[in-house]
């Protein structure tokens, strides 16, 4: 008897909360799963960089040219003789650099603004959002470009620029969030116990939003590093002697017939990244809602 | 619908004029006016050609006078290219980057919903991963990276496509469309498909395939309607990304667009023509914008029925 | 089923790639062209105009030379002078004084004769003041043109230009100079129609419209008949020109083809005869498997860096001299430039119609490293980071690139690069915005004085800030008036040691030229000027 209950209770479900439901969710997911080792293998290697690279990052050796891959130079040397293993990695700290803290800019005036909006309703959260639609009409890639040539060309004017773009998304994502959450029933019996509204948006509504936002996060990324490659591609971006993945590109176009390596190598490590979060980013979105549309 | 229409079109005269107010502004700021030579230039010859230009005047009534002259439809002379007006520039780069978009547009439509609804009708399998895997190689792959690939590819290793240059060699519109096409026919496939798998499991399906209908006609005269809805939607933001896209194509393969003349302007410090280019094209967006809202709104009847009231 | 639709689409597709393609087996742009004698011109850049009076660059010298004629025009093989628009003239003995004497058979495109009415009112033109034409320098050498140009003097008869009847032109020089034919030859002093311009506005107005497709009326061997910006520029033989018996082309197109790699592939895939460049990596290939297509020539031209010297520390000429020594020009030439540039440690090229240029340093490191610390900075300590601005372009910066390594690993200094777009980089040139600054200088005519005119105190082409008297007086009252041509020399090296011992200026390389030539292409012979002249221009069908 006693066992027979025992297996009944081993084959209960356990209780499970949201994020142990969708972190469970995640690894099933090997896609998504790749990415996010293969983006945890590259931080750990760009954060590293200095003390692994086997050359100086500017180091030149003139009279060695362009060489193919050997022994010396795993991935080969550009027209300078510099080691592009090296350049490589150091283009991957500034392309995540970019990446990761123009996304910071943008999160950070997205959520706040659309957590205003979205808490605030009514004429303050109308207008707020009419000018979100104003600024998502522009047409952003001109006012970058005008910008980056207006004002010259310095890391933090790429920064403010991009992030200056992309938190409109962000923007209306929270303040939909917050909005649709507001009118949960758990928040109206949060407000009738009388919680503080900073209570209500830090225990219920913000780890709500979460989701939504952090999914949007890991996605916001690449989109960046994107815009970041393309500035700089057209020169506007990161100046020489710093490089990053998109810098390193253009050059490599510029000789990719006779050293095609100086284009595969940075071209595949910027695809490889730009793959891993589009599928940690979906991974992630999948996991915590697996009803929600693709885009 | 027509009180939606008509405010709608009220909200986008301000975002016009926001547009106009800050790009004059900021090409104003730039450093390196348009006058500067290698060759020395006297004082009095400079005050000449900036008075000619109405540099001389206050910021303030510069702007109005824009404004004036926007109103009557003349976007000014250019800084760079004496003897043109910012108008003649415009239309001669225009036609070449719509058609352009167009092509590009019709691929990504073409390729992205066959892919997107192909892969919709059996999840989960290969059929699905495989065309989704690819579609997320066109979001990843940037055009400056895809462009110059598939001219090194097919222009120079197969010699079998023109390299550059549009409407001068036959098949020369071929690369740069496919490049810029892409992306968004990646977005498409992706769209699409989750847009069908919504839609496949409704109930109204559920019906027709009661009714003995087969799935082909259940697919082609019933899901497509609702599942294609979210690439209506897409089809704003993709003509204003596709115009922001041509820019790379159309220097990669020299193409004398828009989007390169836009380019060579902001290098060149042509204010006229700067300010003419963007004025341009945010006013198109956000035509195409209202467009497509009006259409996904006429599509979607749930928001037709609320609009009749 | 969908299986099915599927499958036509792929080959639909497929089928259409196919009918596209093919272009290999179809004749080339090149190969049509030499049937049909039509020269297809790869030419860098959109002209910003046509205007002989306003433009300024390379592109646009290469459509005006075929458009317009001027006075005299040159042989291409030798440089030699040869009769244009006029079809003799005198010098007088002091070399003050030249009388030109014009064929009474050249004409307008619309018909009308070019009179000497036509080139003195062009010059007036020219030498306006309002105008403001940037070569308007040109026309110093006659007498008060630069008073005129200046706004000094307001009455253009004084100015040394005078029309002796419909046919003859009389002009007075301030000095003997004795390479004044040569500048006749500049596109600024070309001819431009007086009624065409002022049915179009006022000859002082760059903004009309005269010089548009459909308006323009040029004296030359060609005629404008298409401008599609961005795309390519038609011209086409003009059948009113006086020596039109004389021409071989039909047309010329010419292609704004900016990027040069882009451009190679396009002369590779037969679509031009010409490549205005050719990329740095491929020019060892090209010269050594295809030598009979590329033109790798001296050119008269300087690659040098300038020194604002009105700042810290370049302020001291230690500093200077130390940062010139302590880049191995050789090295750069021979790996970065492919051998393209060559070094040179003067300002005026070498071998400029027999003139040779002073020698007062080279690289040397050790001695480098010694000017630095007797200037202050031992080993580079305490010597505050500069920047080498250059205009956006690939050779530019690689050779910063490497430059910049250099002075790290031989001086212990660091410096930044910093790179603008033509516009900006002009601004912050003429506004002496810079520390180091790249420039590049192509002669004008071929002696050397086009190069040390430059550097002449206050001069709008010294911005460095560089003065100094004997200099001067050299370079603008003693050169001039200095008919021997040994004695002219010896001044212009005296000149050149004075500005090399200042070093306001850091010269690295002389210019030699790089295209790529379709062996089609007769009649355009390498010289020092890159100068082409379309007379003697033909394409020869390949067998």
């Amino acid at each position: 008897m006693t066992e027979t209950t025992d297996n009944l209770v081993q084959a209960m479900p356990k209780g499970t909360s949201l994020w142990e439901d969708a972190f469970h969710r995640l690894r099933k997911n090997r896609l998504a799963m790749f990415g996010l080792c293969y983006l945890l293998f590259l931080i750990v290697l760009c954060l590293l960089t200095p003390l692994i690279a086997p050359y100086g990052y500017e180091e030149q050796n003139l009279r060695l040219g362009a060489v193919p891959p050997n022994a010396e130079h795993w991935l080969g040397t550009d027209t300078f003789g510099r080691d592009m293993f090296t350049r490589i990695l150091y283009g991957g700290r500034i392309s995540l650099l970019v990446g990761f803290i123009a996304t910071f800019v943008a999160l950070l005036i997205g959520v706040t603004y659309g957590a205003i909006a979205g808490y605030a309703g009514g004429k303050v959260d109308a207008i707020m959002m009419r000018l979100v639609d104003i600024f998502y009409a522009l047409p952003y890639m001109i006012f970058i470009i005008l910008l980056m040539v207006v004002f010259g060309r310095n890391l933090l004017l790429l920064f403010l620029a991009i992030g200056a773009v992309e938190w409109l998304v962000m923007a209306r994502i929270v303040r939909g969030q917050v909005q649709s959450l507001r009118q949960q029933e758990y928040v109206e019996a949060a407000m009738s116990l009388g919680l503080s509204p900073f209570a209500i948006i830090t225990r219920h509504l913000i780890p709500n939003a979460l989701g939504p936002v952090i999914v949007y996060t890991t996605l916001t990324i690449p989109n960046v590093m994107l815009l970041e490659a393309f500035l700089s591609f057209l020169g506007l971006g990161i100046q020489p002697p710093q490089s990053s993945w998109g810098v390193l590109i253009s050059y490599g176009v510029e000789t990719m017939e006779e050293y095609p390596w100086l284009l595969i190598f940075p071209g595949l490590a910027l695809t490889i990244t730009l793959f891993a979060l589009n599928f940690f980013g979906d991974g992630l979105r999948d996991a915590l809602d697996p009803k929600a549309s693709k885009d | 619908m027509w009180r939606f229409i008509g405010f709608r079109i009220l909200q986008a005269i301000p975002v016009i004029l926001a547009v106009i107010t800050v790009t004059f502004f900021l090409v104003r700021a730039a450093p390196g006016g348009p006058f500067d030579s290698e060759k020395a230039v006297s004082e009095q010859v400079k005050a000449a050609l900036e008075a000619r230009y109405r540099l001389d005047q206050p910021m303030y009534e510069q702007y109005l006078s824009y404004l004036g002259d926007l109103l009557q439809g003349d976007m000014g002379p250019s800084f760079y290219y004496p003897g043109r007006s910012v108008n003649d520039l415009i239309f001669q780069g225009l036609p070449i980057t719509a058609e352009l978009g167009l092509y590009a547009l019709l691929i990504a439509l073409i390729i992205g919903c066959a892919a997107g609804v192909f892969a919709a009708l059996k999840p989960n399998t290969v059929q699905d991963y495989l065309p989704m895997s690819v579609a997320m190689i066109g979001i990843c792959m940037p055009s400056f990276l895809l462009g110059p690939l598939l001219v090194l590819i097919f222009g120079i290793w197969l010699d079998v496509m023109p390299v550059s240059g549009w409407g001068q060699t036959m098949g020369d519109k071929v690369l740069p469309s496919i490049t810029l096409g892409a992306m968004y026919a990646a977005y498409i496939a992706r769209l699409s498909r989750s847009g069908m798998l919504e839609v496949m499991n409704q109930d109204y399906l559920r019906t027709a395939r009661a009714k003995g209908l087969p799935e082909r006609t259940v697919v082609l005269r019933h899901a497509l309607r609702g599942g294609l809805l979210p690439v209506i939607s897409f089809l704003g933001p993709a003509f204003a990304a596709l115009l922001s896209g041509s820019f790379v194509v159309e220097t990669v393969f020299q193409i004398p667009g828009l989007g390169r003349f836009y380019i060579q302007a902001a290098f060149n410090r042509d204010y006229t023509m700067i300010l003419g280019t963007t004025v341009f094209l945010s006013t198109l967006i956000v035509i195409f914008n209202l467009l497509s809202d009006i259409v996904a709104a006429w599509l979607n009847p749930r928001l037709r029925y609320q609009f009749r009231q | 089923m969908l299986f099915t639709r599927a499958r036509l689409f792929a080959l639909s597709v497929t089928l259409l790639l196919a009918a596209c393609g093919g272009s290999s087996d179809s004749e080339t742009r090149v190969e049509v062209g030499n049937r049909e004698g039509v020269f297809h011109f790869g030419n860098h850049s959109e002209p910003q105009g046509l205007d002989p009076h306003i433009v300024t660059g390379v592109p646009e010298h290469h459509i005006l030379g075929a458009l317009f004629e001027g006075l005299v025009t040159k042989n291409p093989y030798d440089l030699s002078i040869e009769p244009g628009v006029a079809e003799s003239w005198e010098i007088s003995d002091d070399g003050k004084m030249y009388t030109f004497h014009l064929r009474d058979n050249a004409k307008w495109s619309n018909g009308d004769p070019v009179t000497a009415e036509d080139f003195r009112w062009s010059w007036q033109r020219g030498m306006s003041p309002i105008l403001g034409g940037e070569y308007s320098y040109m026309y110093n050498p006659i007498e008060n043109a630069e008073a005129y140009n200046s706004g000094q003097m307001a009455d253009f008869s004084q100015v040394g230009v005078k029309v002796l009847d419909d046919y003859t032109l009389q002009v007075k020089l301030a000095a003997p100079t004795p390479y004044f034919l040569q500048l006749l030859d500049h596109y600024s002093m070309f001819p431009v129609h007086r009624a065409t311009i002022e049915k179009f506005g006022s000859p002082d107005d760059r903004l009309t419209q005269w010089a548009q497709e459909g308006n323009i009326v040029t004296n030359g061997a060609f005629v404008l008949t298409e401008w599609q910006i961005n795309s390519h520029l038609r011209v086409e033989k003009s059948p009113l020109y006086w020596d039109a018996d004389e021409i071989k082309l039909n047309a010329i197109v010419f292609y704004p083809t900016e990027n040069l790699v882009t451009e190679e592939r396009m002369f590779r895939d037969g679509q031009l005869h010409r490549t205005e460049e050719i990329p740095l990596d491929k020019l060892i290939a090209y010269q050594t498997e295809q030598p009979e297509i590329t033109r790798v020539e001296p050119w008269i031209g300087s690659y040098f860096y300038m020194f604002n010297t009105t700042r810290e520390p370049l302020t001291d000429v230690r500093v200077r001299k130390a940062v010139a020594m302590a880049i191995d020009r050789e090295l750069i030439a021979e790996t970065v430039t492919q051998g393209l540039y060559i070094k040179s440690t003067a300002l005026v090229p070498p071998g400029t119609v027999g003139y040779n240029p002073p020698k007062t340093f080279d690289f040397n490191p050790e001695e480098a490293r010694q000017l630095l610390a007797e200037a202050g900075y031992p080993n580079g300590e305490g010597f505050p980071p500069m920047d080498i601005l250059y205009n956006t372009h690939e050779d530019h910066r690689k050779i910063a690139v490497a430059i910049q390594q250099m002075l790290a690993q031989n001086l212990n200094i660091q410096v930044n690069l910093v790179n603008q777009e033509w516009k900006v980089y002009l601004d912050s040139h003429n506004n002496m915005n810079y520390d180091i600054a790249r420039r590049g200088w192509i002669g004008d005519y071929v002696d050397p004085y086009t190069f040390l005119n430059m550097y002449i105190t206050d001069g709008g082409n010294n911005k460095t800030g560089f003065s100094n008297a004997r200099y001067d007086d050299i370079i603008l009252n003693l050169a001039p008036a200095e008919l021997d041509r040994d004695k002219r020399y010896a001044l212009y090296h005296e000149a050149e040691t004075i500005l090399l011992e200042n070093m306001p200026i850091l010269p690295i390389f002389t210019y030699q030229y790089k295209h790529l030539f379709a062996t089609s292409v007769k009649g355009m012979p390498d010289n020092i000027m890159g100068y082409y002249n379309y007379k003697y221009v033909y394409l020869e069908p390949e067998a």
